[in-house]
């Protein structure tokens, strides 16, 4: 127990770094995925072209080798970037690509009807999507996008591998102790994800009983 | 709803504006591609010199790539058999009528979904010798991806099962097979075929998290690829590291992009067979990467 108290501080700071590390990519993949759906959507080839590419290229790579050209990659043509902040945007770039399908299969759930309503209406391509589609699009997807959510909090993990000090890394700094010790920081680092996990999961079936649309 | 419903049949200044548009669009993807060309020629990064190691048998370049091309797949090989029997057997023992049996059988299956696969592989790496048992990265590796892939195949073959119409089970009983039989010659071979194109998704992401071996150590690509510039940078400087980085990435998103394409072949092949019911779309809890939101378009 001792021991354990001993690294509460190091535990605390690396449960911060994960949550802050997830919230922010979890803000990139939200917008970069939102923006990536609208341009597969969109009436114009090669931003569909783009966004498709885009989709199908990070679905495709492990999260290590995207983790591995925005920190050694980058470089090579002059951006650099810090450890955390590459952790940010290789967690955030990879997770908008699923964060696109979702939203994307969310917009193909919306009833014909509603778009063809707005249309008749008079309303542009943009203003039918952003005032029509989209709203009722997010209210069904939000099961969906609160797995990729949770998935993202774990994915987080990889970047104990790229010198930041998260809680999966915080687990190997303090791998040396004895037999009894270490399973309790185990124990510790299991419990920081699930003080994360659960709760999302909880409130994201909460939002999803709120904005349930009855067809 | 597809995409043409959200705009009308464009008229002839709408066609004006989409094109104006796409070409714009077209110079803005062309102007990013560029850059990228001409900030890496500036570094010269784009040397043809630079490239032909890759494909020079002196250098030893295509002969550590290939032994970690098999290493990785290796890995992942082991890894796929084993998560999915063992999966197969957790998704039955969770089914099952006995608590004794249903109620650790979740438990496990629970736990493994709800932590980092990365902190499985951890604790069988650097907690586990703490106690005497020793494991080498390539059976840590194995072991993390086969107890992580299990328990989320288990939840996608009981999907399977449980999506089976309860006619047929209720046929059999009346045929009078036993649970068992019930189990192996009617629900199990309904489920799997179903489960297919789920269960191929999920192997995708089991070879792609076979890269976990990077952190840990394991001469899969990625190592071999770092190793490799940690040979040559001594000598060399850091002429060939970029290329060496690119060459394991495109391999992996070469064989992913293969499995992916194979997923998608044998899908449409089930859609296609009148025998394979529909199933309603299959919530993986928290497994959003795998198969949920992405394989369902």
């Amino acid at each position: 127990m001792q021991f354990f108290i001993d690294n509460f501080p190091l535990l605390r700071e690396a449960f911060l770094t994960t949550l802050s590390l997830s919230l922010l990519a979890g803000l990139v993949a939200i917008v970069l995925g939102t923006l990536l759906a609208a341009l597969r959507v969109s009436p114009v080839l090669p931003l569909r072209g783009l966004a498709t590419f885009y989709v199908e290229t990070f679905r495709n790579t492990p999260l290590t080798v995207v983790f591995f050209f925005i920190i050694f990659g980058l470089p090579q043509i002059d951006f650099s970037v810090g450890f955390f902040t590459g952790s940010v945007l290789a967690v955030g770039m990879y997770t908008a690509a699923f964060v696109c399908e979702a939203v994307r299969s969310g917009i193909n759930a919306v009833s014909a009807g509603q778009a063809e309503a707005s249309r008749a209406l008079g309303l542009t391509f943009g203003q039918s999507l952003r005032e029509v589609v989209l709203p009722q699009a997010f209210r069904t997807v939000v099961p969906p996008l609160g797995n990729v959510w949770i998935a993202m909090v774990k994915n987080t993990s990889i970047a104990a591998g790229f010198a930041v000090t998260e809680l999966t890394a915080s687990l190997q700094r303090l791998s040396n102790a004895n037999g009894g010790e270490i399973l309790l920081v185990l124990l510790a680092v299991v419990a920081g994800y699930m003080l994360i996990t659960l709760p999302s999961a909880y409130g994201i079936s909460r939002v999803e009983r709120r904005v349930a649309i009855l067809r | 709803m597809s995409a043409p419903v959200l705009f009308d049949l464009p008229g002839p200044k709408t066609r004006a504006r989409i094109r104006i548009g796409t070409v714009i669009g077209a110079l803005v993807v062309l102007a990013v591609i560029a850059f990228v060309l001409v900030r890496l020629a500036g570094n010269g990064q784009l040397d043809p010199q630079r490239w032909a190691v890759l494909f020079d048998p002196n250098s030893g370049v295509p002969q550590a790539l290939g032994d970690a091309l098999v290493a990785t797949l290796k890995v992942a090989a082991v890894g796929m058999v084993f998560a999915t029997l063992l999966g197969l057997l957790l998704a039955v023992g969770r089914l099952s009528d006995h608590p004794w049996v249903r109620v650790p059988v979740t438990t496990v299956i629970e736990f493994f979904r709800a932590i980092p696969l990365l902190v499985v592989i951890f604790a069988l790496y650097f907690v586990l010798p703490s106690f005497g048992i020793r494991l080498s990265a390539y059976a840590a590796l194995t072991c993390g991806l086969v107890l992580y892939n299990m328990a989320v195949l288990a939840e996608v073959f009981r999907a399977g099962i449980l999506s089976v119409d309860r006619g047929q089970p209720e046929a059999a009983y009346g045929l009078g097979l036993r649970k068992s039989q019930v189990m192996r010659l009617v629900l199990l071979p309904q489920a799997i075929r179903r489960m297919l194109p789920v269960l191929i998704a999920q192997l995708v992401v089991l070879l792609k998290d076979s890269s976990l071996g990077f952190i840990i150590g394991y001469f899969e690509l990625l190592r071999q690829a770092r190793s490799l510039v940690e040979f040559f940078t001594p000598r060399f400087g850091n002429e060939y590291t970029f290329q060496l980085y690119v060459a394991a990435g495109l391999i992996y998103i070469a064989i992913n992009v293969l499995l992916s394409q194979l997923a998608k072949l044998i899908d449409r092949r089930t859609s296609r067979n009148q025998k394979v019911g529909k199933v309603a779309a299959i919530r993986l809890p928290d497994e959003g990467m795998a198969a949920a939101p992405g394989a369902s378009v």
